[in-house]
């Protein structure tokens, strides 16, 4: 006789196998029974502050759109990719997703996304509206993503250590000459070693940024052609002078050193380093991990008149096989995003600027304080079209190891990176 | 007629099943035992054979759409990477410095435990807890350490001796990270060696000093050829813990974050991540972990053919 527990046992075997095996638990397409509602899957990344704002607004978008139901899925920053990469071509992936604005053209590559539908969102409102930068994410002629809300960079400095410099904290740097004369006055040495940094500089943060989208274009130059194959980086002096200024603190200035207590924001953040380039992002950070610490902002020290900044964002777009009443759904989804309330809530919640310069140049965000100077800097910030932001960003960080840690000539090492940086453009165009 | 034999043979089996406890008791054994073997089929090895294909493909990881054939195309373009062949040479560095030094001092850790008798249990805790801490932990308090306003640097400079770059240097840097890596390692090999060292029996140590061998002699004659199994197990298995660990390490030791300074931390496991999930090339990312795949096992056949030697008592 077979024992009546073994047939039991075995049959609860027999029934988790299959149940492993089939997995497919139909979640996804969950109508339930309502013919009348439509579910949407949005995806962002993991950001305390941005996840329960959206909370607030889906349930806002909810009762305003009854047939519509929307699900807010996030992932850490640093697997996000990978969540997309790994969930989508199984079928799973959000109909509406956010993105970093870096990332597109990887995503328009690989065919992920589908172009906003000219008629809800028509480029010459997009081009009237919007700041100038969201054209980062326009590709052959249409756009794929579009914002709610921007980040600049700009100069963070140390109110408290200006002062024990002997210089104003209420006249922050506005030239190169400044810069480099601030920071070297708030450096302190014990002999070879950096006790106190004048200038945080980590090429690995912001420090690339800083490089191609302020630097350079204060210098005179660009990075990139209007068509964006060919990168004319080295194409005229300024590209090198701004590399070769770039490269003065860590060398002739001696204020800056790579990795100076671990990095740029931790040395800022413990009063090491008195000044540091970093985006509107870092508000929110220092508010919460750094309550004492008396900082002030300041716009992009430039050169000669010509001001610049690095911008970056992220962006919301719609996925390739959206379509029907998912489609209508999500294009109301995006609108409610890009509308001028939920932009202000989201400076307020998350320290991110309005998209949207008529929204942005009100007086009460022009004059804030902390705000202010970045959101002065938007008109005249840049969002560098990267095809490849990783690659990009670890070409910018050899060269100036290369300089630094081989003593290979600044202007052969400036010249590899252009030549490196123009070879990711030829293979990124080569097959389009 | 054969229709009907075979018949009654199957029936027999059912019968047999149904009747004899014994036969329902193996059945029952070998049911549970397939469960794994389907379960390490579908995790590991079907994946991994799908992988051998995947490296033969332009597969991008976004793309759902069709991943042509491109015949060995990744293989070469992998072979015309430095970044791909200074990963390989730095997994080598890793793998000889990090094994030799992890045996060494895993030996020399035991060899001194094996002759105390008090406090035995309080140093054996004290060299396995490294062990058990979590990887990016000491990774950071090392980095944190190692940083040029750091604590060892500060005792440099009172020494009169210049302050070190350490993780900041492409020439020092991946030591400094094997260094870290075999301090955490010491105390597991301490364990399968004190194993080993039990092993051997006292009589063979007192012939010897009967013979008027030197503690040196003993050491080479006796104890090092009774030991020769524990330490191919430990070199395999140290080899391949090196090959998988040196991705957490690398990646919270160096100072980019991803092998840097230049590439000098690099390994190739560091690098077949990069491949597939920064980059999103999952073609190039299997063919490298093709590479690797044949790089453990020719490393393995030769750690077993060369380190294992026949021995008699």
């Amino acid at each position: 006789m077979f024992k009546r527990w073994h047939v039991l046992l075995l049959s609860v075997l027999f029934i988790t196998v299959l149940a492993a095996c089939s997995g497919d638990n139909d979640n996804g397409n969950s109508s339930n029974g309502d013919s009348d509602v439509v579910t949407i899957k949005y995806w962002q990344y993991e950001f305390a502050s941005k996840v329960d704002l959206m909370d607030e607004l889906i349930k806002e978008f909810e009762e305003a759109n009854p047939g519509i139901k929307v699900e807010q899925t996030t992932f850490p920053y640093d697997n996000y990719n990978e969540q997309v990469a790994a969930q989508v071509p199984a079928g799973k992936g959000p109909d509406v997703i956010n993105l970093f604005y870096g990332w597109v053209p990887s995503y328009v590559d690989a065919g992920y996304l589908q172009p906003l539908p000219q008629e809800d969102f028509p480029h010459d409102e997009i081009e009237a509206e919007f700041f100038p930068l969201v054209q980062a994410t326009k590709m052959d002629g249409e756009y794929w993503t579009i914002p709610t809300a921007v980040r600049t960079a700009a100069l963070f400095y140390n109110k408290d250590l200006f002062e024990e410099a002997g210089l104003d904290p209420n006249s922050p740097p506005e030239t190169w000459e400044e810069l480099a004369d601030y920071a070297v006055k708030l450096t302190k040495k014990d002999g070879d070693r950096l006790e106190q940094s004048g200038m945080a500089w980590e090429p690995a943060q912001q420090g690339h940024h800083w490089l191609r989208d302020g630097l350079t274009y204060q210098a005179g130059g660009e990075v990139l052609s209007e068509d964006r194959k060919t990168v004319v980086w080295g194409d005229s002096d300024a590209g090198l002078e701004a590399f070769k200024y770039w490269l003065s603190f860590p060398t002739e200035l001696g204020t800056s050193e790579v990795g100076f207590y671990t990095d740029d924001v931790t040395a800022f953040m413990t009063g090491k380093a008195a000044m540091n380039v970093d985006g509107s992002f870092r508000l929110g950070t220092l508010q919460r991990d750094a309550e004492n610490l008396n900082y002030a902002v300041a716009p992009m020290p430039g050169k000669d008149g010509i001001q610049s900044t690095n911008a970056s964002f992220w962006t919301n777009g719609i996925t390739k096989d959206v379509e029907g009443e998912k489609l209508e759904a999500s294009i109301k989804f995006l609108k409610f995003l890009t509308s001028q309330d939920v932009m202000e809530r989201w400076l307020d919640a998350t320290g991110e600027l309005p998209a949207k310069e008529e929204v942005a140049m009100q007086d009460k965000y022009v004059n804030d304080e902390l705000y202010g100077p970045f959101i002065n800097s938007l008109p005249f910030a840049n969002a560098h079209f990267f095809v490849d932001e990783t690659k990009e960003r670890e070409l910018v960080i050899d060269a100036a190891n290369k300089v630094l840690l081989e003593g290979m000539d600044v202007e052969e090492a400036f010249n590899e990176l252009v030549e490196k940086t123009q070879a990711l453009y030829d293979e990124y165009w080569g097959d389009k | 007629m054969s229709q009907s034999v075979e018949k009654k043979k199957k029936a027999s089996f059912f019968q047999k099943v149904r009747t004899n406890y014994r036969y329902q008791q193996l059945l029952f054994v070998y049911i549970c035992l397939i469960l794994p073997i389907l379960f390490y089929l579908g995790i590991r090895i079907l994946p991994t054979l799908f992988t051998f294909n995947v490296g033969f493909r332009d597969w991008n990881l976004l793309s759902s759409g069709p991943h042509p054939l491109v015949g060995l195309d990744n293989y070469i373009a992998l072979f015309k990477d430095e970044v791909f062949i200074k990963s390989i040479v730095n997994t080598l560095i890793y793998i000889v410095v990090g094994v030799i030094g992890q045996l060494a001092f895993g030996m020399i850790v035991a060899l001194l435990l094996h002759r105390i008798n008090k406090f035995v249990g309080f140093f054996r805790v004290i060299y396995f807890i490294p062990y058990v801490t979590s990887i990016v932990a000491i990774s950071w308090v090392f980095q944190w350490i190692l940083m040029k306003n750091g604590i060892i640097n500060d005792i440099l400079i009172n020494l009169g001796l210049p302050p070190q770059p350490f993780l900041n240097s492409p020439d020092q840097a991946i030591y400094v990270i094997i260094g870290a890596m075999i301090w955490q390692a010491i105390g597991f090999q301490m364990v399968l060696f004190l194993a080993g060292l039990e092993n051997i029996p006292q009589m063979l140590y007192e012939a010897a000093d009967i013979d008027g061998a030197t503690p040196w002699q003993k050491f080479w004659k006796v104890t090092v050829p009774l030991l020769n199994p524990t330490i191919v197990f430990s070199a395999v298995i140290g080899t391949i813990n090196f090959i998988q660990v040196s991705f957490t390490q690398v990646i919270n030791m160096s100072m980019d974050g991803s092998g840097g300074p230049l590439h000098s931390t690099i390994t190739v496991v560091v690098y077949i991540y990069q491949l597939a999930f920064r980059q999103f090339d999952l073609g190039l990312a299997s063919a490298a972990t093709v590479i690797l795949f044949l790089f453990i096992l020719g490393l393995t056949l030769f750690q077993m053919k060369v380190l294992t030697r026949k021995f008699d008592y």
